[in-house]
């Protein structure tokens, strides 16, 4: 015990002597969480639309208004020609093309049917697929519209439809940040933890100081746990402060329990920390450190279920997942913050994250050799 | 006879197709001040690593403080002081911390180390230095605050790896002032240097030469054996024939 605590305070002594870690710990994790939600953001807005109105007439004009005010598209010009709206699709300046005939009025008026026709700029794919789709919604639901009205004023009854009436649970407003921001602040408490364990291990390495302490009869069980200990106070420490940040900015109130997180993060650090200290035994140099870090660190972000649902990746990438613990912890941390999972709904994930921790902290005892 | 607290025999270390120490023979007794030289590459480091139980031996065998360098390498780690090339005290930390860090790893009580650390700062002349990072103390400094740590828990030997390289003439002289007190104690000292006049101060050395020992002796032997006048010129024969290149 004695050998751990002054390892802590070895350790702390220089964690706080190091202004530039400890402005990384503290204003990172901020910096990230007010930023980075904003641009983890789906929701497609300010899409640039040039209307070609061939018609001039009142329904094309309301069909327009009726586009321009669901607050996606962004009226950006009205070309007199198809060939002129194309040009401004080459220049970037439109997203897409809307073009109305000659005669639209009278055709609907008279023969119930008219062709509207859309030109979409993909090279931004989600953009061009949303896009439309909202797009055609919308003329859609204006064509439904003018069913109803003629319905009425002629007294027959309208052809038959079907209403959808959705209701969003968990997240009734749709509201992206509620979604993301416990996602992001999953993968900012595994990066600094990661990275810190990694690079402080390293560190020693380049200096010399592990041999005067490789020298010395400490065990390695001591060593180890003087190094995961302080960091896995950090992970603790940049948590909360991701908490506050979300509550404070972005309003979220985690539905579950705020103990159970706790307790699910205190299970989690030690798999990423044992991570980095499994990397800290294989390099002798920050900069193979830092390589290697990223290099995993990239895998488990883009893989962990952040942005894209692991259910829809191909199934290997889905093999991949599993053994991610960023994974668990963002799925967790959705669970609890939306949904408000109870402690039986996450046991599950509760016994494989502390798999993880005990073997990657096993495999970097063994790999950690005060003998070489 | 004295007791023999470091045996070597035949003692060697391959790394790859390289032999950088190949079967070195030889013995030191306690108190003894025994001056391990050779040229840069000689293998003097790899073989004093081997004696620490930093690093397992290739062949041959090896006891320190009768335990031996396979099996035993953290009894030998409670029974040593040690001081690298590099200096590996915690720059980050100040004088005192580092005193007590290192301390309390060989298990001073806190009274131990309170009372240690007030004898070598004041030994040192370090009273105004104590609460300041060892980052800021100059380097003559820094190297005997080394010893003064690698001696702290009162080992029975101690080992040196060119603990006066790079510094001044004179902190050399007080450097050594504090290896014969150290002695005097009954600490052995195993001490590489690359400086033949502190060779002179040893009781006993061996001059390594491409991962051999060539010579080994008192220094008025060798002189004696390779009709020199001074220490330098010993080294000179015995290193010219050296093939390694640095």
């Amino acid at each position: 015990m004695r050998t751990i605590r002054l390892l802590l305070e070895k350790e702390f002594r220089q964690i706080f002597r190091n202004k530039s870690i400890l402005a990384l710990i503290l204003v990172m994790p901020t910096m990230q969480l007010i930023i980075l939600p904003l641009a983890a953001n789906y929701e497609v807005k300010n899409i640039n639309l040039a209307v070609v109105d061939n018609d001039h007439s009142t329904s094309s004009a309301q069909m327009v208004n009726k586009i321009v005010a669901s607050g996606y598209f962004k009226l950006c010009a009205s070309p007199a020609t198809f060939e002129q709206g194309m040009e401004l699709i080459e220049l970037d300046k439109a997203d897409l093309i809307l073009e109305i005939p000659a005669g639209f009025e009278r055709n609907i008026t008279r023969e119930g049917s008219e062709k509207v026709f859309l030109a979409v700029n993909a090279i931004n794919g989600v953009k061009a697929g949303l896009g439309g789709t909202y797009l055609s919604t919308i003329i859609k639901n204006y064509n439904q519209d003018i069913l109803l009205k003629w319905a009425q004023a002629s007294k027959i009854p309208a052809a038959p439809q079907i209403n959808i009436t959705a209701s969003n649970w968990f997240n009734p407003s749709l509201n992206y940040n509620f979604f993301m921001v416990p996602g992001i602040l999953a993968i900012l408490v595994t990066m600094v933890g990661g990275f810190l364990t990694a690079l402080n291990i390293v560190k020693e390495k380049e200096l010399g100081t592990i041999e005067q302490i490789n020298v010395t009869p400490i065990k390695k069980v001591h060593f180890i746990l003087g190094k995961l200990i302080p960091f896995w106070i950090l992970g603790n420490i940049v948590f909360t402060i991701g908490l506050l940040v979300s509550y404070f900015i972005y309003g979220i109130v985690p539905v579950g329990n705020l103990a159970l997180m706790y307790a699910f993060v205190i299970a989690y650090l030690p798999a990423v920390l044992g991570f980095g200290l499994l990397v800290s035994t294989f390099c002798e140099t920050q900069q193979q450190a830092m390589f290697i870090m990223f290099f995993f660190m990239m895998i488990f972000m883009l893989m962990g279920g952040l942005f894209t649902p692991i259910e829809s990746m191909p199934k290997w990438a889905q093999m991949v997942a599993q053994f991610n613990p960023v994974t668990y912890l963002i799925k967790v941390m959705r669970m609890i913050v939306l949904k408000g999972s109870g402690f039986r709904d996450v046991l599950p994930h509760f016994f494989t994250i502390i798999l993880f921790g005990v073997v990657l902290n096993i495999l970097a005892i063994l790999n950690y050799r005060k003998t070489s | 006879m004295k007791e023999q607290v470091i045996i070597a025999d035949k003692l060697s270390k391959r790394f790859g197709q390289f032999m950088a120490t190949n079967q070195i023979s030889f013995s030191v007794s306690a108190g003894e001040i025994f001056g391990f030289l050779g040229a840069n590459g000689a293998g003097k480091t790899t073989a004093m690593r081997m004696l620490c139980g930093l690093s397992i031996p290739s062949e041959g065998s090896a006891s320190v403080a009768g335990f031996d360098v396979y099996t035993q390498t953290e009894e030998i780690k409670k029974n040593i002081g040690y001081m690298s090339q590099r200096f590996s005290l915690y720059e980050d930390l100040t004088v005192l911390e580092n005193i007590r860090f290192f301390g309390g790893i060989y298990g001073l009580s806190d009274l131990q180390i309170k009372e240690k650390s007030d004898a070598l700062i004041q030994q040192l002349g370090l009273e105004k230095e104590a609460k300041k990072l060892v980052a800021a103390l100059p380097l003559g400094w820094r190297q005997k605050l080394s010893f003064s740590v690698a001696i702290l828990h009162d080992p029975k030997i101690v080992f040196l790896d060119e603990p006066t390289g790079g510094v001044d003439p004179l902190t050399r002289r007080q450097f050594w002032d504090m290896i014969y007190a150290a002695a005097d104690r009954g600490v052995t000292i195993f001490v590489t240097t690359h400086y033949m006049d502190e060779a002179e101060y040893c009781d006993r050395i061996s001059i390594m030469v491409d991962g051999k020992i060539d010579a080994m002796g008192t220094p008025a032997e060798l002189k004696k054996q390779f009709d020199a006048q001074n220490m330098d010129e010993v080294f000179y024969q015995l290193a010219r024939g050296a093939k390694r290149k640095e």
